[in-house]
């Protein structure tokens, strides 16, 4: 049994957390860039170019790309040969959240749902945990803005609904989201599992690289639907018309109830700030 | 078109003359508000107790920005969602708030509020808070501590980025934009 020590988890959590708030990652600018090129909108045109503008800053003076520095959202996939020494996993993490936001300088954004009252150190972190042969932990992480999440949608379709209805369910989404969630946009899908599971599906996408083909072609195709229907509704950049609304649909899908068909749609926004580790 | 360079405070004079649109750069005092100063604010101005700060011809933008690290002027501040100070907004417009900065879709009754006050919604770009940050030359928190990154701060800038989204005349920079560019994805 391989053991690591929760302060090196801790730390390593935090190193990411400080990372991503400045430095945006590789497949999130190459899709920037593609959409200026693709742009027609003088205006969708200036939007995006200082969106890249402000990605030079943010890495050049170490400046949060975004003032919301977002919740701290994890995907960690644990080996069954590796062990944790000191805190438990879960702590560990959310030492590492805290650590990361209060070195950083990064906005604390968690809170009370009630009294809205801030709890300081933007824990608790989102949590969800995977396990596999190896005994190695991999921890994948981003920074989730508020904006964005708050125009995310969850519908228990009929399974007649079939593909055009999720399709619909997707466009119907972003066409009422419009200019809230800073596009251009991508946009997680999750078919299937059920209530929750469909979400942290949806959820889940987002972390696949923006230029990573979908293995399922079926799902594929889908994604290519919904994409060019997104693009057609002409929000475009920051929403002030144009036709790059989206820089990428994903969708994963997993069995579900006979009787069900859960479909959840997560946006996220062009600051995509996305990286992960191997321990 | 070039940018139409503004000053604060806002009066009549300017406000009809910005079209939906128009690029902006702003100069002058401003001063920030999110949902919690916001509820307090409107508690104030419904107990008739003064506020933090005149709000005649006075702009807010709506932002909470990243903890400032040592020798900054400000952290990263760059606009937060705006249908979420709509329900507070008319009652500000109507004691005097000349114009507000965000992102994002107003209610149909802030769109009315603007109009029958004279007033102007600014769009500024989404998750450019460091680029924005360098338009910011002075922050001072001047009310409710307490709230952290969304007390109310007085802020002085020069030529902060902005686009005229809601203008007097009825215009919506979101309608119009979408309209416009609808279907045009794939010819
Ligand atoms: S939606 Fe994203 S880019 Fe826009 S303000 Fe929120 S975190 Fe920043």
């Amino acid at each position: 049994m391989r053991i690591i020590k929760s302060e090196e988890i801790s730390n390593a959590v935090k190193n990411l957390i400080i990372h991503s708030s400045i430095n945006l990652p590789e497949d999130t600018h190459n899709g920037l860039k593609a959409a200026f090129e693709r742009e027609i909108s003088e205006q969708g045109k200036t939007v995006l170019s200082k969106i890249l503008l402000n990605a030079e800053i943010a890495k050049n003076e170490s400046k949060p790309l975004c003032q919301d520095t977002g919740l701290a959202v994890f995907f960690v996939e644990i080996g069954k040969e590796v062990s944790v020494e000191g805190k438990n996993l879960t702590e560990a993490i959310n030492e590492g959240t805290r650590l990361g936001y209060s070195e950083g300088y990064l906005r604390k954004s968690t809170c009370d749902p009630i009294s809205r009252k801030n709890v300081g150190d933007n824990t608790p972190a989102i949590i969800h945990y995977e396990f596999n042969d190896g005994e190695k932990i991999k921890i994948m992480y981003a920074a989730k803005g508020g904006g964005s999440e708050n125009m995310s949608a969850l519908k228990m379709m009929r399974p007649s609904d079939g593909k055009e209805g999720i399709i619909d369910f997707a466009v119907e989404t972003m066409r009422s989201a419009g200019p809230n969630p800073c596009p251009p946009n991508i946009v997680g899908i999750g078919i299937g599992g059920n209530f929750e599971r469909s979400a942290i599906l949806a959820k889940k996408s987002l972390f696949r690289k923006l230029n990573e083909p979908n293995v399922d072609t079926e799902l594929a195709e889908m994604e290519k639907i919904i994409f060019e229907k997104i693009n057609n509704i002409g929000t475009g950049p920051m929403g002030f018309g144009g036709i790059c609304t989206v820089l990428g649909v994903h969708i994963t899908k997993e069995p579900c109830h006979i009787a069900s068909m859960p479909v959840a749609l997560n946006v996220e926004c062009h600051s995509h700030r996305h990286s992960e580790i191997i321990l | 078109m070039s940018p139409i360079k503004i000053t604060t405070p806002l009066d009549d004079e300017i406000i009809l003359k910005l079209k939906t649109g128009d690029e902006v750069l702003i100069s002058g005092t401003i001063y920030t508000a999110r949902d919690a100063a916001h509820s307090r604010l409107v508690k104030l101005i419904e107990e008739n107790k003064p506020l933090p700060f005149e709000l005649k011809g006075q702009i807010i933008y709506y932002v909470g920005p990243t903890p400032e690290k040592p020798g900054e002027v400000i952290g990263s501040a760059g606009p937060t969602t705006s249908y979420r100070m709509d329900k507070y907004a008319p009652l500000l417009l109507e004691h005097g708030l000349k114009g507000m900065i965000g992102k994002g879709k107003r209610s149909a009754e802030v769109k009315e509020s603007i109009k029958k006050h004279k007033a102007v919604y600014f769009g500024a770009i989404g998750g450019a808070g460091a680029l924005i940050s360098k338009t910011i030359t002075s922050s001072k928190v001047i009310a409710y501590e307490d709230l952290l990154s969304e007390a109310v701060r007085k802020l002085t800038v020069v030529d902060f980025p902005a686009i005229v989204v809601n203008d007097v005349y009825g215009g919506d920079l979101y309608e119009e934009g979408r309209e416009k560019y609808k279907n045009k994805y794939s010819k």
